[in-house]
């Protein structure tokens, strides 16, 4: 095996596609498991935390966080709970302050885990990936970036290099079934974000399905029923029947499976509940805030 | 491959490193510092926790290589000489230690939250340990190891808990 250690960006993406099976490690937090219990055995590593830029961020002109991709998790935490309330909250569900203190968002989107706790803010918020390569740079729509178990849209000689997320506009929620508080892979998890300029609602559903993925059906639902009772301008109550409809067309997009974590059935449920309740959150978050700007 | 970093202050090489090794068994293995213990190799239990330039991490999960030139803190740099950190005479004077396996990594853990945040409240010492598993204590007696060295280390600053300070 080889350790390769780039200092810079542009050196990083020469290692890379000189050597298109190297594995990134930047946390180390998924792939040292996968090395300790000799589950892989890479011909070579790419380290990438003497890449200082992959652990900065910053806001650009249209109110985009431009999130280096080996940012820790305890740094959105601290830094950025305000601009990415719904990232940060999954942010504080993954692992323990250890893990957090390495594991970062571009791991999550390399390993592409469904049960990785990142995924659904990002789907969520709308975010896009950037991807790089010697040949250049593309920029990842999130809805297209996973496509299946541990499998997403990277190139064999692509890197990430930061992850672009609006700020929020609006309230938002994560929430996350297991059997405690910390160290726990998502039984199911689910975020809802209120984008109240365009009077949208955006999810993702975790740990349910293949991939991570948009609860679409809901989404339009809640968006026509929204709109048609003038909830957005009156800042009335949401129906409860609206939010229980809500969260069973959650619980419907989801296709989970049987497995050591908890039963396809009960993850519909669990699902079904978090949407009904996260949304319910969110709009009384919403409303609360309206009230106070008025 | 070599690799040069520090490890509580010292300089240190460690050579004949695997590629895929973990600092962890450099630790343990190549530079005669068994302090952080080798449990699940996984990150679940926290006994190998060390500081990473400053940051609390799990030893098992940062690969050998990565810490080429940079400095790392284990369970033995704790004590100064003979006289033990007061989050180490805290865990023998509560009687926090009872196979002692998961002890190094909860002391480490303990030391970083007592750098951060003079008066936790049981809520945020339950947090700052969460990643951390003992297996024997039941974990109160840890919890009293916490608030006593919590308190002895605002005594020996003057200073009260005040509440929200931290």
């Amino acid at each position: 095996m080889e350790f390769l250690r780039p200092a810079t960006w542009e050196e990083a993406l020469a290692v890379k596609a000189q050597h298109p099976s190297a594995v990134p490690i930047a946390g180390g937090t998924d792939v040292m498991v996968e090395l300790n219990f000799d589950r892989r055995r890479p011909d070579a590593l790419v380290d990438l935390n003497r890449i200082r830029e992959l652990h900065e961020w910053r806001i650009e002109d249209d109110d985009t966080v431009r999130l280096g991709a080996s940012v820790p998790y305890a740094r959105i935490i601290e830094a950025l709970h305000d601009r990415l309330p719904g990232l940060s909250l999954g942010a504080r569900t993954v692992g323990s302050p250890q893990i957090r203190n390495r594991g970062s968002v571009g791991g999550n989107l390399g390993g592409a885990s469904p049960a990785g706790d990142a995924h659904p803010p990002l789907l969520a918020s709308g975010a896009t990936v950037e991807a790089a390569s010697v040949r250049g740079t593309r920029l990842i729509p999130i809805d297209d970036f996973y496509l299946g178990v541990k499998r997403n849209a990277l190139e064999p000689d692509e890197l990430i290099r930061a992850v672009h997320i609006p700020s929020a506009t609006g309230p938002q929620q994560f929430a996350k079934i297991g059997t405690r508080n910390a160290m726990v892979i998502a039984v199911c998890s689910f975020a809802v974000a209120l984008h109240p300029h365009t009077r949208d609602v955006r999810t993702g559903i975790g740990s349910a399905a293949p991939t991570p993925r948009r609860a679409r059906e809901a989404e339009e639902f809640i968006r026509a029923e929204l709109d048609e009772s003038g909830l957005w301008t009156s800042g009335g109550e949401l129906p409860r029947a609206a939010a229980r409809r809500f969260g069973e067309l959650v619980a419907g997009a989801a296709a989970p499976i049987d497995d050591v974590r908890g039963s396809a059935a009960y993850r519909r449920h669990a699902l079904a509940v978090l949407a009904r309740r996260t949304l319910l959150w969110t709009w009384n978050d919403h409303r609360a805030t309206g009230r106070a700007a008025a | 491959m070599r690799v040069t970093f520090t490890v509580n202050g010292r300089p240190t090489e460690a050579d004949d490193v695997w590629e895929g090794e973990s600092l962890l068994y450099v630790l343990r293995e190549r530079v005669g510092l068994p302090g952080s213990k080798n449990a699940c190799e996984q990150g679940e239990c926290g006994s190998c926790t060390v500081y990473l330039d400053g940051a609390p991490v799990c030893a098992c999960l940062v690969a050998a290589g990565q810490v080429q030139d940079r400095a790392v803190g284990t369970v033995e740099g704790l004590a100064d000489g003979d006289t033990l950190d007061p989050v180490q005479q805290a865990f023998v004077d509560a009687g926090a230690v009872q196979c002692g396996f998961c002890t190094p990594g909860l002391l480490v853990q303990t030391h970083d939250l007592l750098n951060r945040a003079h008066h936790p409240s049981d809520a945020e010492i339950r947090e700052a340990l969460s990643g951390n598993l003992c297996r024997c204590t039941g974990y109160e007696k840890i919890m009293d190891a916490v608030r006593l060295a919590a308190a002895r280390k605002a005594d020996a600053r003057g200073t009260a808990p005040a509440g929200s300070e931290g």
